[in-house]
């Protein structure tokens, strides 16, 4: 490996601003604006200081919360008599309801031995046929096996029926719209937001309203999970359309074929791909509102989570917790190993191949299913509730620290953060807002983001919001750093890497609803469990995305340095970690997002303001109070990715 | 070509929207059938709370075992409870513990649910301190005397004030109010959920803390955590009209049913017995406990306290 050191130079310099060099060389640049901004910075602090501090102006707010209440009250005076619901919404509900009930009958059907062999089968035919096709079908077995052996076979089988539908219905969904986004660039721009919204407004906001149109149970539940769940199939599809190689389609074209046919035989194959990374982000997402399905009467293994909550069964909680982190497991490597595969060579000759393997699969699943074992027996059976408890008891019981830990991060960090925020003049905080995204970004963000900081205020949901906002911040640096200090690492042992995976699968799609018992018996009904429960839900993401980012960095660079005599220390500050930024940024994005995600948890802990509002608005039946809250965490969510996502947008997720 | 793709798109958008209504020219069932495999299905809400899971499972049991219905459960949230109620998509509330607002428009409005009599069980909503606080420092169970004991509850939550710890969204609360026109030296903070509130108040409990607690019997954690009510200035009947004048004691509740108003007509031995249905404190409490405490499964409870006490259910069941 020969490089010369000005290929090194060149190298650090097409990195960007991130490394000391360009840094200064972007500084010098830029002199004017950090002026401008700085000055800024000092007239606000100035002005508020002898102006003194206070919340948004009384005069300025429109309270929503009044129409929002008529139409509900609308709705449900009109559901039974008029047209709209007769014959139009009445009828997708219906539906939703047969097509769930139809899944779970063939399900049932089956008999355990057919269900087991279907999932196994599928899987290892998905992933291909070789060792690693095997490994797949493996895992598959070892996840159905233990949510048998957890007593949780029925419930899992609700969940999997729940699943199979709303999936089905997110993918198409998505499909549609990310066809509608990659063709037309004008589409594309307008539904950005729409989907942006879709992922950030909690969810709990709008079951309300669903409800009240749809009826409690299955309907409401699939109607929010597609919503919740369709965004990334929608992006990936409309990114694959759009990244497709423009010589294939150059091609495609001088071969005389119309539109319709490009879009068929040349587009649409070619976004295969990205179309099945999609789908794999869709089925988690719609795996994480299990629960949230479940406070609608959705049943399943969410409500096993949820009725565990009112006896504060931790046990009881965990064992319907792991069913689906195993059930996400087994669809994730299931559709990873298949889109893996699409491009490779089929093995030629083999007779276990094409439309013969899947008829064997079928086959097998036939026999399966014909032995008649309808469900999982009793004695297979094992509660884990029991130990789970007790280990429970003992390390909140042991764990002593935790509390002075709470209190001291509340005191020192928490409140004054909260209270500067609230203190500060509304105007100065718009300045700031607006400063801050021009800074990073352009002018247009800047506008974007003070204008959704004044929304905030014309709700009347100021000071709460900025109490929201002092939280996600705070929870926010943790996982940061917590992040990139697991990612470094990750990215240099491997081993780790390996080790972490499951965790960190486990850690994602674990119902926070399991781990809020033993965060409030750590930290107790304060802000501070709020916050530790969004760390362990954003945390995952932001180590793996560093993880890749680092893996990624060119080999060749990294080999430079060293040859230079740079120290570890060196190769990781000077080369790969600027290197490395685009990545890093889209950890920091991805963090904003999964925080808000969680932020309604926090609610459920004691964290208190926005997302106390969304759960009081669903529980209250006071669908403005939730809505209001609801967009008011939009709102916040748009200011910070305008904030953190500085020129190049992320493109996933 | 992008005129030719526009007629396109709204060509198909066009035989989309022909389907969608082709399929949609009936009028949609609002589905209230009540038949399943020949059985007669009775469909019952599960609330959130412990108590409330006992009267379910008992009445399940009884419904199944003694009079061959099929029973059919559903966990929501109260207010989704009463919204399902009143669409029949729910048979009954077995226990509600006050909601002025839905009684106001499915009852006397719409009529499309029906009261269906006392439970038997009364349920009451105050201040609580723990025995142990208490008994060092009699005078605190007087509201009069809360202010000197603010600085014993102080928390990172509560400030320079004392906390008053509030439980789920759900629950019927004037603590804002009362703490601001009695002026006391309080600040709540809002556990979020009643599984929050409870683990928060055995972590007290275990490191023999001072603490405040909204909090309410009957209630499965009274009989492992002693708690003792603090009096405030008594319930007197209109005092809590005016959400924002509030400063006094909360009523006694005694907790009622409701029925689907088609169910209550004809629902048949179904109806008439969860009429019968009604028990005492004690007797929900052995129930809750057994699945609280024991980690008994509800179904499990609901069968032993059965076995136990046919005198008792016996005189629910319709006369023949």
């Amino acid at each position: 490996m020969s490089v010369t050191v000005t290929d090194v130079s060149k190298t650090a310099g097409t990195a960007g601003a991130g490394s000391p060099a360009s840094v200064s060389e972007w500084v010098r640049r830029r002199r004017g604006l950090i002026a401008g901004v700085g000055a800024l910075v000092v007239l606000v602090v100035l002005g508020s200081v002898l102006l003194g501090g206070g919340g948004w102006p009384a005069g300025l707010t429109a309270d929503i919360s009044g129409p929002l209440d008529d139409a509900n009250d609308w709705v449900v005076d009109n559901r039974d008599t008029h047209p709209l619901f007769l014959y139009f919404l009445l009828h997708l509900s219906n539906t939703a309801t047969d097509a769930v009930d139809g899944v779970y009958q063939v399900l049932d059907a089956l008999g355990w031995l057919g269900v087991v062999a279907a999932g196994v089968l599928v899987a290892w035919r998905a992933a291909g046929l070789g060792r690693r096709g095997l490994r797949v079908a493996l895992t598959s077995l070892g996840a159905f096996a233990v949510c048998g052996l957890l007593g949780m076979w029925d419930a899992t089988l609700l969940t999997i029926a729940l699943m199979v539908v709303s999936v089905a219905a997110a993918a198409l969904l998505g499909a549609l719209i990310g066809l509608a986004a990659g063709l037309s660039d004008r589409v594309n721009r307008l539904l950005r937001p729409v989907l942006d919204t879709m992922q950030v407004l909690p969810a709990f906001a709008y079951l309300l309203p669903f409800v009240l149109v749809f009826g409690t149970g299955t309907p409401a539940a699939l109607v929010c999970t597609v919503i919740y769940a369709a965004p990334p199939m929608a992006r990936l599809t409309a990114l694959g359309l759009r990244g497709a190689d423009p010589a294939a389609l150059e091609a495609s074209a001088s071969l005389g074929a119309s539109g319709w046919q490009r879009l068929r035989t040349a587009r649409l194959p070619l976004a295969r791909k990205q179309m099945l990374l999609g789908l794999n982000q869709t089925i988690m997402m719609a795996l994480s509102m299990v629960v949230i399905a479940a406070l609608v009467g959705a049943g399943g293994l969410g409500e096993e989570v949820y009725s565990a909550l009112s006896t504060t069964d931790v046990g009881k909680a965990f064992a319907a917790g792991v069913p689906i982190v195993l059930i996400a497991i087994w669809l994730d490597r299931t559709t990873a190993a298949a889109g893996d595969r699409i491009g490779e060579p089929t093995p030629a000759g083999s007779w276990l191949h094409g439309g013969r393997a899947w008829a064997l699969v079928a086959a097998a699943v036939a026999v399966a299913a014909a032995v008649r074992t309808t469900t999982w027996p009793e004695a297979w059976t094992y509660d884990i509730s029991t130990p789970v408890n007790k280990a429970q008891e003992w390390i909140t019981a042991n764990l002593t620290f935790t509390e002075v830990w709470a209190r001291e991060f509340t005191l020192w960090i928490l409140n004054p953060l909260r209270d500067t925020l609230v203190w500060l003049p509304w105007w100065s905080v718009l300045l700031l807002v607006a400063a801050v995204t021009w800074f990073v970004g352009n002018w247009a963000a800047a506008v974007t983001a003070t204008a959704a900081m004044a929304v905030i205020g014309a709700l009347g949901v100021w000071a709460k919001s900025l109490d929201t906002l002092s939280q996600v911040l705070a929870a926010l640096v943790v996982t940061l750093v917590l992040g990139f200090l697991a990612g470094v690492l990750c990215a240099r042992a491997g081993r780790l890497e390996r080790w972490l995976r499951p965790v960190l699968d486990a850690m994602q799609t674990m119902p926070q609803f399991v781990y809020l018992i033993p965060v409030v018996a750590l930290f107790g009904a304060t802000r501070t469990s709020a916050i530790v429960a969004a760390v362990v839900y954003a945390l995952p993401a932001v180590v793996r995305i560093t993880t890749q980012g680092l893996r990624e960095v060119d080999p060749a660079a990294v080999e430079a340095s060293r040859s230079l005599g740079a120290s570890t220390r060196q190769q990781l500050f000077g080369v790969q970690l600027p290197l490395a930024r685009p990545a890093l940024q889209l950890a920091v994005n991805q963090g904003v997002v999964l925080v808000l995600a969680v932020v309604v948890v926090g609610g459920l802990v004691g964290g208190g303001a926005l997302g106390y509002d969304v759960v009081k608005g669903l529980s209250r039946g006071e669908m403005g109070l939730g809505m209001t809250a609801g967009i008011a965490i939009v709102c916040l969510g748009l200011v910070l990715d305008r904030i953190t996502q500085r020129t190049s947008r992320p493109t996933d997720r | 070509m992008r005129t030719v793709r526009t007629l396109r798109t709204a060509a198909a958008v066009t035989g989309a929207i022909a389907l969608l209504s082709l399929t949609a020219c009936s009028a949609a069932d609002t589905g209230k059938s009540d038949d399943v495999g020949g059985k007669k299905t009775v469909k019952l809400t599960v609330p959130s709370w412990v108590g409330a899971q006992a009267n379910t499972a008992v009445a399940k049991h009884i419904l199944e075992k003694e009079l061959g219905y099929k029973v059919k459960t559903q966990q929501m949230g109260e207010v989704l409870a009463w919204d399902a109620l009143s669409k029949g998509d729910v048979d009954a509330i077995l226990e509600d513990w006050g909601h002025p607002k839905e009684e106001k428009q499915y009852v006397e409005t719409k009529k499309t649910v029906v009261k269906g009599g006392d439970l038997g069980v009364t349920g009451h909503i105050g201040w609580f301190v723990p025995k142990y606080f208490a008994d060092e420092h009699p005078d605190v169970t007087d509201w009069k005397n809360l202010n000197k004991y603010a600085e014993d509850f102080r928390t990172a939550e509560s400030g320079d004030k004392g906390e008053l710890l509030e439980g789920s969204p759900d629950y019927v609360t004037n603590d804002d109010a009362i703490i601001s026109n009695l002026k006391l030296d309080l600040k709540t903070n809002y556990a979020g959920s009643e599984a929050a509130q409870i683990t928060a108040i055995k972590k007290y409990a275990k490191e023999k803390k001072p603490f405040l607690t909204y909090w309410w019997t009957p209630q499965w954690l009274n009989a492992q955590i002693d708690m003792v009510e603090v009096k405030l200035p008594e319930y007197k009947e209109g005092c809590d009209a005016d959400p924002k004048k509030v400063a006094c004691a909360y009523p006694n509740t005694p907790l009622q049913k409701f029925f689907n108003a088609d169910f209550a007509k004809d629902g048949g031995e179904a109806a008439e017995f969860l009429k019968n249905f009604t028990w005492t404190t004690e007797q929900q409490n052995e129930v809750a406990l057994m699945i609280a405490d024991q980690k008994l499964s509800p179904e499990a409870a609901a069968e032993k306290w059965v076995k136990e006490n046919e005198s008792t259910w016996k005189a629910w069941l319709p006369k023949k």
